[in-house]
């Protein structure tokens, strides 16, 4: 499958370089750009404006002009890819001494609970103390799964029995606990939840406005086709969001929607997660991530011989 | 100003950036020009089905209705049909939604083994009971086998379920082989006259060579079992998945010969495009959607519904 992202761009870039540079070829050839962006799963509107960008960066004089043009744009396309994912930024705000609280958010499945796992993992190994909060009381065994996780990294979970109580309620009283047990991290492990269920969230809302979070992080699986700008942006308009995290990239997914979700919302990509196991959590690096949506080494390789 | 105006109006912005009807594209006695036909594959590539299928049908479009005047019925009535004619394969024919065990091979005699496969996060687990429900409703006698040894709290998860439904379900304790699960399953099947056996599975990425082969193995140990089965292997994909699909139906299926797909989560906004590019190039059928996270959200593939929706306001 990737080898047709590969020749695409292969192509694409071969019949910029092939011949005279023209207007009309340059165009021919962010076309296939395009298209293997959204092979790539980059949402539609993302991958075009993108292609213009670029398209009238690379029909500008100074291209057609140097030395070895094709070259020049495959460095265009790769650095605004670079660009438009960036800039970096790791924090998470953590404060000595007194509380933050972490509340990760999105849809069914994305991997919010292992990822609160190996955040908390994180934290635990630079010398906070984090608590876990099981604030999913809908999914069965949502809080079984979240107390095995906290067992397997030493780090006390915060739970109540689920039906005789609720998101907000576990919140609040966890928040008192951490207080209590001296931690200085509290990580919220809420519902998965779809972004038009109203109900829930709302109910997301509430426990954002009794919590007021340091962070907001948004859990987005990795495999997500053009439907991530949709939930994002709903999550993001709803919460502000003040990071994501991708899951899920320890497979072959091209991760498309990393750049999607970047350029709707314009929050920034913290972490990414590369495995089940609590230790596979890592920064999120743009430049890796240009060359993963373009083909892994494929962008060196043309880089090299354009 | 309320709490939740701010969720409201994020809710209404959405629904325009949602608004993508393509319906809205084709007004009688308009002609239908390149720029339309780019909106009309922009259409088409926001439902998932990926470049090649968005291409052929922008293709056959372009050749038949190109530079002309759009009567929309014509140009729609060929478009579903291209779009439903590659969804329901050479035999042309679809499930019948009264009878919601039809989409199941079922074993000549004996119980019939479903095994239940996907990546991780997908709805496997939840989709299980789904599918248990309704066999269990329908009279049938229902086993599970809680095949997911290692991820937190699966087995707990699948025994919750199997008390709501009301069904035997049998388990060991984590980290267990999952073949051996599963061949306990059958065994239990076979020993207490269950009409079905579904097998629970990790979640895995198709790209983690031990994990595959452990599923390959799984299904011999089924096979081995007993003759024919598993007479049914589902793979489980999300609505929200991208082109990565392919590459997960591919790689599942020769792992463990997938017969049928259930498309979980389409009660999102998410369109669920990717099986007709699935079905295009490895003829896998979809053969159960999920609509929910509660028992009775399941519900058998309409490839008609599915056309309809893929173009649909949300
Ligand atoms: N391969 C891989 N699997 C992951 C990663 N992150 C999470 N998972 C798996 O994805 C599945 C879902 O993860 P959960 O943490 O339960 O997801 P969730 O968002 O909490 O799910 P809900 O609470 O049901 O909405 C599990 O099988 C995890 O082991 C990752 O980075 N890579
Ligand atoms: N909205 C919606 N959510 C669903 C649907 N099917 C499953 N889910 C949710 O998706 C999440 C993951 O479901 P599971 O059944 O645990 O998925 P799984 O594939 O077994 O996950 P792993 O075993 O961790 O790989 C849960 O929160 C389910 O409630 C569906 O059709 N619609
Ligand atoms: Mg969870
Ligand atoms: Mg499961």
């Amino acid at each position: 499958m990737f080898e047709s992202i590969t020749r695409n761009l292969g192509d694409a870039l071969g019949s910029i370089a092939r011949g005279r540079l023209t207007e009309s070829n340059i165009r021919d050839g962010m076309g296939k750009v395009r298209q293997a962006l959204l092979e790539a799963d980059v949402n539609y509107d993302v991958a075009k404006a993108f292609t213009q960008r670029v398209t009238e960066q690379a029909v500008g004089e100074k291209v057609l002009k140097a030395l070895r043009p094709a070259e020049q744009i495959v460095g265009i396309v790769y650095q605004e890819l670079v660009s438009l994912m960036g800039p970096v930024d790791h924090s998470l705000a953590i404060r000595r001494g007194e509380l933050s609280v972490i509340m990760m958010c999105g849809l069914q499945g994305a991997g919010k609970t292992t990822t609160c796992g190996k955040l908390a993992r994180m934290l635990k190994e630079q010398g906070n103390k984090p608590m876990l909060v099981a604030a999913d009381l809908q999914r069965p065994a949502a809080i079984e799964q979240l107390r095995v996780i906290g067992e397997q990294i030493g780090v006390p979970v915060y739970w109540e029995e689920a039906a005789r109580s609720n998101p907000v309620q576990v919140c609040v009283n966890a928040r008192k606990e951490a207080r209590a047990h001296d931690c200085n991290v509290l990580i919220l492990d809420t519902a998965g939840r779809l972004h038009v269920d109203d109900a829930l969230m709302k109910e997301l809302m509430e426990v954002d406005n009794k919590l007021m979070p340091d962070q907001a992080l948004l859990v987005c699986d990795a495999m997500t086709g053009q439907d991530a700008v949709n939930s994002a942006k709903v999550f993001n308009d709803a919460l502000e969001l003040d990071g994501v995290i991708l899951t899920k990239l320890d497979g072959d997914t091209r991760g498309g929607a990393a750049l999607s979700v970047k350029a709707v919302t314009g929050v920034p990509i913290k972490f990414i997660g590369v495995g089940e196991q609590l230790d596979r959590l890592e920064k999120f690096h743009p430049d890796r991530m240009a060359q993963r949506i373009l083909g892994q080494g494929d962008v060196a390789t043309l880089l090299e011989t354009a | 100003m309320g709490l939740f105006d701010n969720l409201k109006s994020a809710l209404k912005k959405t629904k325009d950036v949602l608004r993508t009807d393509v319906r809205d594209l084709l007004r009688s006695g308009e002609i239908l020009d390149e720029a339309k036909l780019e909106e009309f594959y922009r259409g088409l590539i926001t439902t998932d089905m990926g470049v090649a299928a968005a291409t052929e049908v922008v293709e056959t479009l372009r050749k038949e209705f190109g530079g002309r005047t759009v009567v929309p019925d014509k140009i729609w009535e060929v478009v579903r049909t291209q779009l439903k004619t590659i969804l329901l394969g050479e035999s042309g024919t679809g499930w019948d939604r009264a009878n919601p065990i039809g989409p199941l091979n079922i074993a000549a005699t004996g119980p019939t083994v479903i095994l239940v496969s996907g990546v991780n996060g997908v709805g496997k687990t939840t989709s299980i009971a789904k599918l248990a429900r309704l066999l269990h409703g329908s009279g049938r006698k229902v086993l599970l086998a809680a095949g997911d040894t290692f991820r937190a709290a699966a087995v707990e998860q699948l025994t919750m379920w199997s008390k709501r439904i009301g069904c035997d379900i049998v388990t060991k304790p984590p980290k267990s082989d999952p073949a051996s699960v599963a061949f306990e399953g059958c065994d239990q099947a076979v020993a207490r006259g269950a009409d079905f056996a579904i097998i629970d599975t990790a979640g895995r990425l198709q790209t983690q060579q031990n994990l595959m082969s452990e599923l390959q193995k799984i299904h011999r140990v089924i096979a081995k079992r007993i003759e024919g089965a598993p007479h049914e292997s589902l793979l489980v994909l999300d609505a929200t998945t991208g082109q990565n699909g392919l590459s997960q139906a591919s790689k599942f299926s020769e792992a463990a010969g997938c017969t049928g797909i259930i498309l979980t989560k389409l009660d999102g906004t998410a369109k669920g495009g990717v099986v007709i590019a699935i079905r295009q190039k490895m003829g896998i059928p979809v053969k159960y959607i999920g609509v929910g996270e509660q028992l009775d959200d399941l519900q058998v593939f309409s490839a008609d519904d599915f056309v309809n929706a893929l173009f649909d306001d949300v």
